[in-house]
């Protein structure tokens, strides 16, 4: 029994320094947000008192040269209906490859698993001349690139889900009188609602980071979070490495209450994914 | 019934295909024929064959060298993370206090995206290296390093999610059974635990391995390639190969084509060790 009690001591006392190599970053930069610029590179690791400490200044600062509160705003629209119409068309394109046998419909599953593997490079610079002929170069139209870019790991996994329904419940409705539009909203789409948590947060969590995509296509005009912090950086002058810590923060803050909010749908998401993927 | 749903086609495939041709199909197959292509300007392009495939390894040695040190990192940093999530999920799978809210901090780093990540590390290396007068920008080393610790940060807790499902998962009968038996712990982790969570064992090998490979944001905001292209990745090398130079659009697209082929083969391969091993069960 005194064993146990020792290896579990142990163990405890490893994952609290596991724990604080986690926090620490987090910790330092919250710190150095309320700290001057020169002290951030001098002292980066000392409680700001004194000189080194300037109150707000990093964060007004901050908030003026990224236009954070904007940004906020484009990644929130952004990614809420991005996710939003993802979930609406692919479950409906999924259900329809699933349920209508043919080539067609088997040529279009492997041309979504396909797009699942192949790396944002390799269409980065023709999507971004597509986009701009198109004039999907705005808020509004990157939610078609995102709808697009997403469409493989979503049709993807709603139709494993779908493949696993018995049909019996559909064709029922169908001899009930239902077209096919009432039986998919009424029968069928009730019956996606796990899948569709697990997608809704793997398609949040990756538009909501995504750099190159806004970058690229709205980037100079329409900055979304990543891109407003990496904009800091600026052509050739020294980064403002004090407004940068404050606009981290902030850009922090926002998804640390998500995860706080969703653990565990989060985690189930993540995990789904992941075997499925 | 499928032939009235077939009817519904503009209705319940059309809009999804639409976006999926715009941002997907039709750059994809522009971009493969653009490989072949040599810019003299955006509009006037000609076809030059297979040259912009030679002109992506002879032009400059960068993009030899994204590969090696990509592959440097990959490898680096899979092992790492592997082992220290794996060891994680053991210790929290044992009845120690405060379980729930060591995997609740753990698991945090991943949600956070890869350019904040970036600039995080940033600070913490630039603070390190300071009491040496040094930064991050002075030698491969460091960037080198720093990516691998910022990618065990991130993904470590992700990982460790999916080994403690895995753990949980196996049938507590069975190592109350070896118990009984008087096995110790470390011949419980050889004999059940290892060969029962396997199928999760590759499942993450593959995720590091391609997170790895395709790893582009972190990149960028923690050394920017930094010293002179030292430090740059296969993602990065393509994109400062398509717009830092005009006039090497083919070539970029070239360099993308290949990594593409990479980054499938890792995929195909994942494909058949993980259909493998369901026929052998």
């Amino acid at each position: 029994m005194k064993k146990k009690n020792i290896s579990t001591y142990i163990l405890l006392l490893l994952m609290l320094i596991f724990a604080a190599f986690v926090l620490f970053p987090i910790l330092v930069v919250l710190i150095n947000s309320f700290k001057g610029r020169l002290f951030i590179s001098s002292e980066p690791f000392s409680i700001p008192k004194g000189d080194a400490f300037v109150g707000m200044t990093n964060y007004t600062e901050g908030l003026a040269k990224t236009g954070f509160f904007s940004a906020f705003g484009y990644s929130l629209w952004i990614t809420v209906a991005s996710v939003a119409i993802i979930l609406l068309l692919t479950s409906m394109l999924a259900w329809y490859i699933t349920r209508v046998k043919g080539i067609v419909t088997q040529i279009i599953y492997y041309a979504l698993v396909f797009s699942m593997i192949v790396p944002f490079q390799m269409v980065m610079f023709t999507m971004s001349k597509i986009a701009n002929m198109l004039s999907l170069d705005n808020p509004v139209g990157i939610i078609i690139l995102y709808v697009g870019f997403g469409a493989g790991m979503a049709s993807f996994m709603f139709s494993g889900f779908i493949k696993g329904i018995p049909l019996a419940l559909e064709e029922a409705a169908m001899i009930d009188g239902a077209g096919p539009v009432t039986t998919f909203f009424q029968v069928v789409l009730p019956m996606l609602k796990s899948t569709a948590v697990t997608i809704a947060i793997l398609n949040t969590m990756w538009i909501w980071n995504d750099y190159l995509m806004p970058y690229l296509t709205i980037g100079t005009n329409y900055r979304t979070i990543p891109v407003a912090i990496q904009y800091l950086r600026g052509g050739y002058g020294a980064v403002d490495m004090g407004a940068m810590m404050a606009m981290l923060v902030l850009a922090m803050v926002p998804v640390i209450i998500f995860y706080l909010v969703c653990q565990k749908h989060i985690i189930k998401g993540v995990l789904a994914g992941a075997v499925k993927g | 019934m499928e032939k009235s749903i077939k009817k519904y086609f503009a209705l319940f495939a059309l809009p999804a295909l639409i976006c999926f041709l715009i941002s997907f199909v039709i750059p994809f197959i522009w971009g493969f024929v653009l490989s072949f292509c040599e810019f003299t300007t955006i509009t006037d392009v000609t076809f030059v064959g297979f040259k912009n495939y030679v002109r992506a390894f002879t032009v400059d040695n960068y993009f030899t060298h994204a590969f090696f040190f990509t592959l440097a990192f990959a490898i680096v940093s899979v092992i790492t993370i592997n082992i220290i999530a794996f060891a994680l999920a053991l210790a929290l799978t044992r009845s120690i206090p405060g379980t729930n809210a060591f995997r609740t901090i753990f698991f945090m780093p991943n949600l956070i995206g890869g350019i904040v990540l970036g600039w995080i590390w940033q600070v913490i290396i630039n603070g390190v290296l300071a009491y040496f007068e040094k930064t991050i920008a002075v030698d491969a080393a460091y960037g080198f390093w720093g990516l691998v610790v910022l990618m065990n940060w991130q993904n470590v807790g992700y990982m460790m999610v999916i080994y403690i499902a895995a753990i949980q998962n196996i049938p507590t009968d069975m190592l109350e059974a070896a118990d009984i038996d008087g096995a110790n712990y470390w011949t419980k982790l050889r004999k059940i635990i290892i060969p029962a969570v396997m199928p999760s064992i590759t499942i993450c090998l593959f995720l590091t391995t391609t997170n790895g490979f395709k790893l582009y944001d972190q990149n960028l905001a923690l050394t920017a390639g930094n010293p002179n292209h030292q430090t740059e990745m296969l993602a990065l090398n393509i994109f400062n190969t398509f717009y830092s130079r005009i006039g090497f659009e083919g070539v970029g697209q070239a360099k993308a084509v290949i990594f593409t082929i990479l980054v499938a083969m890792i995929a195909l391969l994942q494909l058949y060790t993980t259909r493998r091993k369901e026929i052998e069960n």
